[in-house]
């Protein structure tokens, strides 16, 4: 698939709002500017990207507790969200969600979530709506959630439904502080996949294209009716399980070496200089155009209106 | 108006709403029954006979029969609403709860409010519960008091077939989502229904029979026995209000105050386990905004805080009883200070 170079500025941009923006909560949470649990995307970027530069509004996405990068590959507001994480009345949700329920129906994006392995159940759901209208239901998933029963039996029902639902499982090799090796009890996760009766396939989670390509062809696969599948892409989480994990079980030196090695936008860079597709000016301007986002979205946030408590009971019931 | 079984009661509401609105979908286990068997689909028509003929109407992409997979029933109905579809989801056996508590609980009940009031969720959950069939500790029970706590939910118990059609017309077309418990022992009464578009509005309770001495609250099949009470202690010269509550969530609470108000006296009978239970809920309802109007301590006809039991002697000993909500009533109206 070549992409044009508004398509490669574009998913370049995308990666990068996700990079600053978890970068910038980093450092707002070490601040304490910032209530509840948080869990970042960092280094994984190439993943909810290159999936979801082939959705449009009406494809669905749900998302895990690690849903920020998801929710702004899938169109949602940077700003909103970033409202929504410091706990305003303006954010995306209100404020009752908060970085772990973030979700806006409007753009196909059906919610990050609490609860590991939640997701493909309701992704199968999306996946009668989206056989009903010629699109598809991805379920993104990690590693974690891939053991979760919730989850064998969302694979086996989309089989036997043979809805167009992609199970999207990227391995970032750690459920929360466990290592992939201990967890995950098959030698692969992508033959587990396939014993469900799924087209199962893997790809590299840090190179944007390998992704862009390989999901592409996934997703023509689903919407011609032929059933679900699945892909796992080799990722890396470039932070904790959640802001404020002291990581003790990572390896010596392993964060400074994939975050030297395994950086999905590096990969990006090098790719696309190295083609002459784009050259590192065009990449510098996305990179300022996307610090100032990100220093307006925090901003805003700061100063943005919080909740109050007559808010507490809105929106329990549409109507009771 | 025509005499239905509320089973019967339950197909033909489905399959009118499905007629009228075509985003409405069903999914479960066994509602068309006999699929990839050599019997062929539509051998069973959901277990309690509540969907047969709607595959054969409908397709296989709206009565949609899935495997033995309750979280993904629950998970799949909760994507297609969140996406436009209106989605009835059966769960064989309210006991069953506990496989998908977690797609009940923390996803379809808190979408709309923790998304901010920009989702829907129309999704009815139909469980068949109760007692009655000797079907033991894991196929009997009463659920409503878990479902009751949970905000996002909203809770039908209907006990006649009328009810049952203004409710479920009403539940489908309710953009919140609905747990519709069907009294599994109810679905061979018949009744009355009427034809035509019915709706009943939830949270309002239906009055069963007029007294000023006792309050009678009831839902589900506890009402039968509590009116079949009711009507013996009237030859007694006690009068009974019995209140068929219809909804535990939205709550009718206006009726129940209003009763507590004109008799002093209120009964209360629950098919579940007496503790942190609706009939808990209730009584503390009563006692904190009608504490003046009462005559004598709030009674409680209830199961014991045990499982329900098996054996036909264990159960009718478990399952509260006309005799029971009776002794419950002249106990109240016996009752003297000091």
């Amino acid at each position: 698939m070549q992409l044009s170079r508004e398509a490669l500025i574009r998913a370049y941009r995308q990666m990068k709002t996700i990079r600053l923006f978890e970068e910038r909560l980093h450092d707002e949470i070490a601040l304490g500017e910032i209530a509840g649990f948080t869990h970042l995307y960092a280094g994984q970027e190439a993943c909810a990207v290159g999936v979801c530069e082939h959705l449009g509004p009406t494809d669905y996405i749900i998302s895990t507790h690690r849903g920020h990068g998801h929710c702004i590959a899938k169109g949602c507001d940077v700003v909103a969200m970033m409202k929504e994480i410091y706990g305003s009345r303006d954010g995306l949700c209100k404020g009752k969600g908060g970085s772990m329920h973030i979700a806006d129906m409007g753009v196909g994006m059906l919610g990050a979530n609490g609860i590991v392995g939640a997701g493909a159940p309701i992704a199968v759901g999306a996946g009668i709506s989206a056989k009903s209208n010629g699109t598809v239901s991805i379920a993104f998933s990690g590693d974690g959630a891939c053991n979760q029963g919730t989850t064998f039996e969302a694979m086996n029902m989309a089989v036997v439904l043979k809805l167009p639902v992609i199970f999207v499982f990227e391995n970032n090799h750690y459920s929360e502080h466990t290592g992939e090796a201990y967890a995950v009890g098959a030698e692969s996760m992508t033959a587990r996949s396939a014993a469900f009766g799924m087209k199962a396939v893997k790809a590299n989670g840090i190179d944007f294209f390998d992704v862009y390509q390989t999901i592409g062809e996934l997703i023509e696969y689903c919407k011609a009716g032929n059933g679900p599948a699945s892909i796992e892409l080799d990722c890396e989480r470039f932070y904790g399980h959640f802001e404020g994990d002291p990581q003790r079980y990572r390896g010596e030196g392993e964060l400074d070496r994939i975050r030297e090695e395994r950086d999905c936008l590096k990969t990006f860079r090098t790719k696309v200089t190295e083609a002459k597709l784009l050259d590192g000016e065009a990449l510098d301007a996305v990179d300022a155009e996307v610090t100032a986002l990100i220093e307006r979205a925090v901003a805003e946030s700061k100063a943005a209106p919080k909740p109050t408590a007559q808010d507490v009971l809105e929106d329990v019931y549409i109507s009771y | 108006m025509a005499k239905k079984m509320i089973r019967d009661v339950i197909r033909d509401t489905i399959d009118e709403e499905m007629a009228r609105d075509e985003n409405v979908i069903m999914l479960g286990e066994d509602i068309v029954g006999g699929n990839g068997a050599p019997g062929g689909p539509e051998a069973i028509g959901g277990i309690w006979g509540t969907s047969g003929g709607l595959w054969a109407k409908y397709g296989p992409d709206r009565v949609i029969d899935t495997p033995i997979s309750e979280s993904a029933i629950i998970g799949a109905a909760a994507g297609a609403a969140l996406t436009g579809k209106r989605a009835i989801a059966e769960i064989m056996f309210a006991d069953f709860i506990g496989v998908c508590m977690d797609q009940i609980w923390n996803q379809v009940a808190k979408f709309r409010y923790m998304f901010g009031g920009k989702s829907k969720c129309p999704v009815v959950i139909r469980m068949p519960y109760g007692g009655g069939y000797n079907a033991a500790p894991q196929h009997s029970q009463s659920i409503h008091q878990f479902v009751t706590a949970m905000p996002g939910l909203k809770v039908v118990m209907p006990s006649t077939p009328a009810d049952t059609k203004g409710l479920l017309t009403q539940a489908i077309r309710d953009d919140d989502p609905v747990i519709f418990l069907e009294h599994k022992f109810l679905y061979a009464v018949s009744g009355e229904v009427p034809d035509g578009e019915y709706l009943i509005p939830f949270g309002h309770a239906r009055q069963v029979t007029q007294g000023d001495d006792v309050t009678i609250l009831a839902t589900g099949m506890m009402v039968a026995r509590a009116e079949q009470a009711a009507r013996e202690l009237a030859q007694d010269g006690i009068g009974c209000d019995l209140i068929d509550l219809r909804t535990t969530s939205p709550l009718d609470e206006e009726a129940i105050l209003d009763s507590v108000e004109r008799t002093g006296r209120l009964l209360i009978v629950d098919e579940a386990p007496p503790r942190c239970s609706f009939a808990t809920d209730l009584s503390a309802l009563v006692a904190q905004k009608a504490f003046a109007s009462l005559k004598a301590p709030i009674e409680m006809v209830t199961a014991p805080h045990s499982p329900v039991p098996f054996a036909r002697e264990l159960e009718a000993a478990y399952l509260p009883s006309p005799e029971k909500i009776m002794a419950g009533a002249v106990k109240l109206m016996s009752w003297r200070r000091g």
